[in-house]
């Protein structure tokens, strides 16, 4: 038993001291692929901004362990040397700031250039690569606000492939976005697993994370059910997350 | 009129691309705020030692550093938004300027203050202007890739990397210390025109940061020379002509420009 990537330790993270996930606890081990599945409003993207370091718990910690060797849980979320790569739900950039698919692309690698260092060839490869990877081969000059929703969001993977990290967090990455763009993406981050990269995304189509994913985490602000995905995702447990959504709203 | 020009090639290569990136993160009025920021620091160090080129440089440089920190602290740490923040600051700066000015009563050397004396700059004038155009070019050639990622995606860049507050207090510093330079040939009220104008009008034209910083600063000098030589040949003030045809340019290229003009 290889030691856990991810370890939640009865915690609690909201905004304003309202918590929107409440007390969970458990284990992510290196190289799984897990859905976060819930109502709306059940704290799903509260947890990947926990886990990513973006909002600090109220209570109780997130461990992260070290992804490339899984030793002793040891660096702490909030260090952005920490190898994880995040897709937002919301793009939070500027799409009408003219900047092009291939400078966009480029934000992946700055963990390794900086500010000031040049590309080497290497990793002018690579960054060439990752966005022939998405599909976007041939617009590298296109500027960021005359692509579509979906072309958009071929270029944030592009940028999270020069990441190169070992545990990437999806929050919603396939909101509004078309079918062959969806099927494109999937595609990727099944070969991330396959490289032994750990995947928690955050998701709303159970029919895909039926598909796609073998592990899941249903929220409801606790912990509902945590497990295979089809032991997770039984009628009974959905039952179970509404009911505790109409508690807590009262 | 040499050293005016010089100037104006200084005052375009420094001011415009500090401009483009002003228009790019939407914050064009907060460059009009800090300029009339500038006026109390630059009036009090002239009633401190009258009109003295290097106290009211950096008496104006602290008034419009101290109004961006002040503003831009309170729109991060408080409900007020950057807009109003900047606003809020530049209101009690100006107002106060003003106030210190009226005690005084009036003086015909501070009407340089406010309109500039481009056809009256001294050789240390004119030094002043190149340094601050050469240290602005070089921290944004130093800084591109820094600042085109905090303006473009700030939250990515937070998460990455810790020097996005850098380039922002950073990227704002070089917005005082272009405004500063420009009040010396165009005055605090007139500096504005020669940053936000030539970015605008280059949007017009090309669409990449790297030519957009180009055309602004070719724009900006092109624009301040014909002004410059407007006011020489027709006696008028060498500010308002200079921003005046800066503005002619600019709505020329709002009618004409192949990017995103009006009849386009």
């Amino acid at each position: 038993m290889r030691a856990p990537l991810l370890v939640f330790d009865k915690v609690t993270l909201g905004y304003d001291r309202r918590p929107a996930v409440l007390r969970l606890s458990g284990e992510v081990a290196p190289g799984s692929l897990l859905a976060v599945v819930g109502p709306n409003g059940t704290g799903k993207s509260t947890l990947l901004k926990g886990i990513v370091g973006e909002l600090s718990p109220m209570d109780g910690e997130i461990r992260l362990g070290d992804a490339r060797n899984s030793s002793t849980p040891s660096i702490a979320p909030t260090d952005p040397a920490t190898p994880i790569a995040y897709l937002s739900q919301t793009s939070g950039f500027d799409v009408d700031f003219p900047i092009s698919v291939y400078d966009f692309a480029a934000m992946g690698l700055w963990r390794e250039f900086g500010a000031f260092r040049a590309f080497s060839r290497a990793a002018r490869e690579r960054l060439a690569e990752a966005i022939a990877t998405v599909g976007l081969g041939g617009l590298e000059k296109r500027l960021i606000g005359e692509l579509s929703g979906g072309q958009l969001q071929r270029a944030r993977f592009a940028r999270l492939i020069l990441e190169d990290a070992p545990l990437i967090v999806l929050d919603e990455p396939y909101n509004a976005i078309d079918e062959a763009t969806i099927a494109d993406l999937a595609a990727l981050v099944r070969r991330w697993n396959a490289e032994g990269r750990t995947i928690v995304s955050a998701l709303h189509n159970l029919a895909h994370v039926r598909r796609e994913y073998p592990r899941a985490l249903l929220l409801a602000r606790e912990l509902v059910a945590d497990g295979p995905t089809e032991a997770v995702l039984t009628e009974e447990n959905f039952a179970r997350a509404r009911e505790r959504m109409r508690v807590g709203a009262c | 009129m040499r050293r005016a020009l010089a100037a104006c090639l200084a005052l375009s290569l420094g001011a415009a691309p500090v401009g483009v990136f002003l228009m790019l993160r939407r914050m064009s009025l907060a460059a009009d705020a800090i300029s009339h920021a500038i006026l109390p620091g630059a009036a009090v160090a002239y009633l401190a030692s009258g009109l003295s080129l290097s106290t009211m440089t950096f008496g104006g440089m602290v008034a419009g550093i101290a109004v961006a920190l002040l503003a831009g602290g309170v729109a991060r740490h408080s409900v007020i938004r950057e807009d109003t923040s900047f606003a809020a600051f530049y209101l009690i700066s100006l107002s106060a300027g003003v106030l210190l000015i009226s005690a005084r009563g009036g003086n015909v050397d501070l009407l340089h203050v406010l309109f500039g004396s481009v056809l009256a700059l001294d050789d240390a004038a004119l030094i002043l202007l190149s340094a601050f155009a050469t240290l602005s070019v070089a921290a944004l050639a130093l800084g591109l890739r820094l600042l085109v990622f905090e303006c473009c995606d700030p939250a990515y860049l937070a998460r990455v990397s810790r020097l996005g507050p850098l380039a922002h207090y950073g990227f704002m510093t070089l917005v005082v210390v272009n405004l500063v330079g420009g009040f010396h040939a165009l005055g605090t009220l007139m500096a504005v025109g020669i940053v936000i104008l030539p970015a605008a009008s280059a949007r017009f034209w090309v669409d990449s940061v790297p030519s957009l910083l180009v055309a602004a600063a070719a724009l900006a000098f092109a624009g301040s020379t014909g002004g410059l030589l407007l006011s020489f040949y027709f006696g008028l003030p060498a500010g308002p002509a200079i921003v005046l045809t800066l503005g002619a340019v600019y709505l020329l290229s709002m009618f004409v420009g192949p990017r995103g003009s009006i009849f386009r």
